[in-house]
């Protein structure tokens, strides 16, 4: 009896070393962890429960049936993240470097399967050379299979994806589907052809880093969500964002105890706003100052700087922030922008997380490049996100919301729950010199008149009291008491009950 | 007494002025230019009067401007501040003609002392002790080695027309006399084409300390005791201390009694300071007089319990001091820190933009029997701009004794929080701990001896460091069991936080192990050695305050991945709270250098590119001028680091940079 218990005890020893110590070596020397030592950082201590230790390939071609490593190149399985339940699959890249076989694709599959039938989000620790080319259409197959289960999971239960090494060709498409892409520093890359394809086809040449690296994703592609330095770091941070995110699309987003008053009074931000309308400041300082201790867990922070998007708590619940910045190209709207944040507000209303929408927007950015790269339908995108969207919704306008981008932003017509502005506030169909330029045609020539002209323009329009007087602004509220503010109307908004008509899905401007 | 009284002046020490005359009663006018619209001095006065636009001389120091809101205002008398107009006799002598109460001495005081050479001939006749030395001229070498001689050794050999060091030597004895004339003759005659030469005393190891006086306008002269002012960087007074731990009594008799006839034999009235540097052997000579309130004036308040703004305006008004020299004693300790707007990280730049936190730390006793007193001029959500004086706050403490102060001061900045700008409170933290500083063995050059590579952040030793190790743990312990309680857990199979963690930091791992209870934690560490912390931080609060073996310890606190950022002590730690498990896996991350940056010229600071002193393609030598960016009124030339080609130049003249943008690219 005890041999055999013995047995089991020794099978596991031999799966628990993948591709064995040279490969693992190899591995660290890179300063990559391990399958296994990711999931350890990743879930609660202990708590991890495997699938499938022992599922070997079936090829036999190439002479593969000479070796069947247990595992087969993926630890699958699940666990807790602060005592919630995960599903994760983590790719080993000690074991014919990671690439994806039929049997590996079927692991996967199991655990996604388990995960949207218990609902439980799915993280995916992505490291691997690709497909295995020895099973040739088996490994697409399995390929397709994965993608075919990354389609129905979402909207169902949130799917993150950290690129931890290689992933390329097909293999792209699955992290591609997922809600959340983060990538490792130095260490990881993701294109759908490699630079050696690019040199034979284009004549282009380019390395690894610079095709797929983090710093492309983040900053020029907008394919991954954020980087961070290293294996360890990337982990709890994956960690940190699980915290902000419901289980599933059935649950509300989850409440933690908080130790920050939601009535907490912040004088700074009455000087927010400069003096000179044309003075940027830093939207992100509002943020911080409206979030429960200051924790703000910002997505895409390298790509359309324009506009912010990220997570933080009200109240110990997690909510959704968009906010036009400033800083950045006046806050404008534009294609990247809109994009950025449609594809938030869409993955919080999914999800049942209450959205904060701050708006400082002087409008769409004009220009060829942005007509004729369609921002038209790309603006489209998040109007279209706002107006479906039926989680609750908080609006504050600290400063200029002109024209289109107005309505835009999460504004009254739009479903908003609750639309604030701030005495600084400025609603109007644009800015009063160019207002005035229209208006006024005829008497551009004379320039004490445009002056007085623009003068009364500001001083009727350059208000939020001209659209409070509509009721498209409920509330003109202090910025010293925006928390105490937006924390009650959260509260009162958690019984929220809005549906849009039966409809097969819709036919967002893609 | 004055029923109004106007303050031409801005910033903390208008607000101090503010202060003590609504203590006694009197209404204040305060003044601002177009930056000082939303200031704190503005908004603590009665009334404000707008004086123009920005620049100090479009506003403040225009003496018409003034006069002009103290004719619309109706104010009584003036009280000047210190800089802007309170040296200058001018103004005081339009307030004369205007019969309007200047709060400072009479003009001619201010011009007797206000010209260096008439001042040090002025305190000889009143016998003051000057720096020994020839003023006339020396004919040839053997003259030049007599006159050392008498004067006494060490002597400095200076060029009449020199500056920037340059024909000036430094004589031990005989021989060096005669070969630093020769070559300091020399040098003079070929720099300056003006071989004049004379000699003074060299003061080593030299120390500026200072003396209160007080004078009414009945013949009455006090002296409030000195200052310490040695800590300065490039002239810049930065830590001061009352009293001096060098001065014993009869020196301190003697600087005050010499310092009152200086102040009698020019009619001096008001309050004033007569500077003094002293050697190590306690020879005290005379620099100069300040005929105005000084920056560091609260540390003699502190000890004294006299309030100087107040009996300024007293002897304005024509009273009598209420007190005499054997009434005036020294109580206990007092210690300032000047917070700077300057990146100590930064070579000391200058730093502007908004002050997203400005917390100072409660004014008032302190449980442990101290004071607090912070003179500010800023808030939360102000700006710093950079046309004015970079000083945003003078920070003092008081104790009993000189250590207890300096420990009031350690704990006071720990607590100062301060976001949004570079600023001086880790340098002046590091220097509260420099163990010369606390030994009191300090000379005017302290700072550059003790810092000659300048300010890298404080190292903490062993035992401070395990306090923040054992402040990181607990402070863990409490954050990580608040993230067990979120919703959604699975029911039995929570998770439970576990006792053994390891504390990374400074390069050093401590292996801890909590015990807990419900007062605090227990942090055991590997050799067996306990530290019992003590909190009520909660997770996210930004400034910790703990009891470490019931010694308080406050630390500036800050996520970050997988720990936190700590500040205290002039240090700026990342500290990595981690399982035993995770410490081992993270040692295997590789080190990351940061980006080569050399091949840029990076802006220092947020300011106004000036001017682009080369071109594209241009080959630049080491030292070479490349651009010039204003920042705080300053045009800062920056040059190459070493020699190179330029390859692109990214900003122009009249851009507004940030820190760190490329102004020009090299190959």
């Amino acid at each position: 009896m005890k041999d055999i218990l013995q047995q089991l005890e020794d099978r596991r020893e031999v799966a628990r070393q993948g591709g064995g110590q040279r490969r693992i070596d190899a591995q660290h020397s890179k300063g990559k962890l391990t399958a296994r030592e990711r999931i350890e950082l990743l879930l609660d201590e202990g708590s991890f429960e495997e699938f499938d230790m022992f599922v070997a390939h079936r090829c036999t071609d190439f002479g593969m049936e000479a070796e069947r490593p247990s595992g087969d190149g993926v630890v699958t399985g699940w666990g807790t993240v602060n005592g919630r339940m995960v599903y994760v699959f983590s790719q080993d890249f000690t074991v014919f470097g990671g690439s994806l076989s039929e049997t590996h694709a079927q692991k996967i599959c199991k655990i996604m399967d388990m995960a949207l039938q218990n609902g439980a989000p799915v993280i995916g620790l992505n490291d691997s050379g690709g497909a295995r080319i020895q099973e040739g259409v088996a490994s697409l197959a399995g390929y397709a299979e994965v993608f075919q289960r990354n389609i129905m999971a979402s909207g169902v239960v949130p799917q993150i994806s950290v690129i931890m090494g290689p992933c390329a060709g097909g293999a792209v498409y699955s992290p591609a589907m997922t809600d959340f892409i983060f990538m490792v520093k130095d260490s990881s890359y993701m294109f759908v052809t490699g630079p050696d394809v690019v040199k034979t086809v284009t004549n282009e040449v380019v390395t690894a880093e610079e095709l797929g690296g983090a710093s492309t994703h983040t900053k020029k592609s907008s394919v991954a969500d954020g980087a961070f330095e290293n294996d360890v770091e990337a982990l709890a941070e994956v960690r940190r964002l699980v915290d902000f995110l419901p289980l599933n699309n059935l649950q509300k987003a989850p409440v933690r105890p908080f130790f920050d008053d939601p009535a907490r009074i912040e004088a700074s931000l009455d000087t927010l706003i400069p003096d000179n309308p044309n003075q940027p400041y830093d939207m992100k300082e509002l943020i911080q100052k409206l979030a429960d201790e200051g924790d703000f867990f910002e997505i895409q922070k390298d790509f359309a700087g324009n506009i912010v998007i990220g997570f933080i708590r009200i109240e110990g619940q997690s909510v959704g922030v968009v906010a036009n910045q400033p800083m950045v190209l006046a806050g404008c709207l534009d294609i990247d922008s809109s994009r950025k944040a449609a594809r938030f507000v869409r993955f919080c209303d999914a999800f049942e997380i209450p959205i904060l929408t701050l708006v400082d927007v002087p409008g769409f950015l004009p220009g060829t490049s942005q007509e004729y790269g369609g921002v038209i339908k790309h603006g489209a995108k998040l109007l279209f996100a706002y107006g479906e969207a039926t989680v609750p919704k908080v609006t504050v306008i600290t400063r200029k919301a002109y024209g289109g981008a107005y309505d835009v932003m999460a504004s009254k017509h739009l479903r908003g729950d609750f639309n604030y502005a701030w005495p600084t506030a400025e609603i109007a169909v644009m800015g009063a010199k160019g207002a005035v330029e229209i208006l006024y045609r005829s008497e551009l020539a004379d320039k004490d008149k445009i002056a007085a002209r623009t003068k009364d323009y500001e001083a009727r329009f350059a208000n939020p009291f001209v659209a409070a007087e509509k009721g498209f602004i409920d509330e003109v509220i202090m910025p010293h008491s925006t928390r105490r503010r937006i924390a009650r109307a959260f509260a009162s908004l958690r019984g929220k009950k809005l549906a849009n008509p039966w409809k097969k899905h819709d036919n967002i401007p893609l | 007494m004055f029923k109004k009284i106007l303050i031409a002046n801005r910033g903390e020490i208008a607000c101090r002025v503010i202060k003590s005359a609504r203590k006694m009663g009197i209404k204040t006018v305060a003044v601002y230019s177009d930056a000082d619209r939303n200031a704190l001095h503005v908004k603590m006065a009665d009334e404000a009067v707008h004086i123009g636009p920005p620049p100090a001389n479009q506003s403040y120091i225009v003496i018409d401007k003034i006069m002009e809101a103290i004719r619309q205002t109706g104010a009584e008398a003036v009280h000047p501040g210190y800089g802007f107009l309170s040296e200058n006799m001018n103004f005081a002598a339009a307030l004369e003609a205007a019969g309007v109460v200047f709060v400072g001495p009479p003009s001619p005081a201010i011009e007797a002392m206000g010209d260096k050479i008439t001042s040090k001939k002025l305190a000889m006749e009143a016998g003051v002790s000057t720096v020994p030395g020839y003023m006339g001229l020396i004919a040839d070498a053997d003259e030049a080695v007599k006159i050392s001689g008498q004067i006494g050794y060490p002597v400095m050999i200076k060029a009449s027309a020199g500056g920037g060091g340059k024909g000036m030597r430094i004589a031990w004895n005989d021989q060096e006399a005669r070969e630093g004339f020769e070559s300091s003759k020399n040098e003079a005659a070929n720099s300056f084409g003006d071989d004049r030469i004379f000699i003074e005393k060299f003061v080593t190891q030299p120390r500026h300390i200072e003396i209160q006086v007080l004078a009414d306008k009945h013949g009455n002269c006090v002296y409030l005791h000195e200052r310490e002012c040695s800590i300065q960087r490039r002239n810049q007074k930065v830590i001061e201390e009352a009293p001096s731990p060098f001065l014993d009594a009869a020196t301190r008799k003697a600087m005050g009694e010499q310092a009152c006839a200086l102040a009698k034999a020019v009619g001096y009235t008001s309050a004033g300071t007569v500077e003094f540097i002293v050697d190590g052997n306690r020879n005290f000579y005379f620099l100069e007089m300040n005929t105005r309130l000084q920056v560091e004036h609260p540390v003699t308040e502190l000890i004294t319990g006299v309030d100087l703004v107040e009996q300024m305006i007293r002897v304005a008004n024509g009273e009598p001091l209420p007190f005499k020299q054997e009434d005036l004693k020294i109580n206990g300790w007092a210690m300032e820190s000047r917070l700077y707007a300057e990146d100590p990280y930064r070579n000391f730049l200058p730093s502007i933009g908004r002050l997203t936190r400005y917390r100072p730390p409660v004014e008032g006793a302190t449980p442990r029997g101290g004071i607090v007193r912070n003179d500010t001029g800023v808030f939360e959500g102000g700006e710093i701009s950079m046309f004015y004086d970079p000083m945003i706050a003078k920070l003092c403490t008081w104790g009993e004794t000189r250590d207890k102060a300096i420990e009031e001061m350690r704990l006071a900045l720990d607590t100062f929080e301060v976001e949004g700008i570079g600023h001086n409170l880790p340098f002046v933290g590091a220097v509260m701990d420099h163990p010369r500083f606390v030994s009191g063995n300090i000379t005017t050059a302290f700072i550059a001896e003790e810092y000659p590579e300048g300010f890298q952040g404080a190292v903490l030793d062993e035992a401070t460091l395990r306090k923040v190790a054992a402040s990181a743990a607990a402070m863990n312990r409490v954050a990580e069991i608040r993230r067990t309680r979120i919703s959604g857990t699975m029911d039995n199979h929570t998770r439970r936080v576990g006792d053994d963690w390891v504390v990374a930091v400074q390069g050093q791992a401590f292996a801890v192990r909590i015990v807990a209870d419900a007062q605090g934690s227990t942090v055991v560490f590997e050799d067996g050695a306990k530290l019992r912390v003590e909190s009520d931080w909660t997770p996210g609060q930004p400034l910790a305050r703990l009891g470490v073996n019931g010694e308080p310890v406050v630390i500036k606190t800050a996520k970050i991945p997988m720990g936190f950022r700590m500040r205290l002590r002039g240090a700026d730690l990342k500290v990595f709270v981690r399982t035993p498990r995770a410490h081992q896996l993270a040692g295997l991350m590789l080190e990351k250098l940061p980006p080569d940056t050399s091949k840029y010229l990076l802006c220092p600071m947020p300011g106004l590119v000036v001017k682009i002193a080369v071109e594209e393609g241009q080959e630049v030598q080491e030292g070479q001028a490349l651009a010039t960016v204003e920042a705080m009124k300053m045009e800062n030339i920056l040059k190459a680091e070493r020699r190179g080609v330029v390859k692109a130049i990214k900003a122009s003249p009249g851009a507004s940079l940030r820190v760190d943008d490329v102004i020009m690219e090299f190959e």
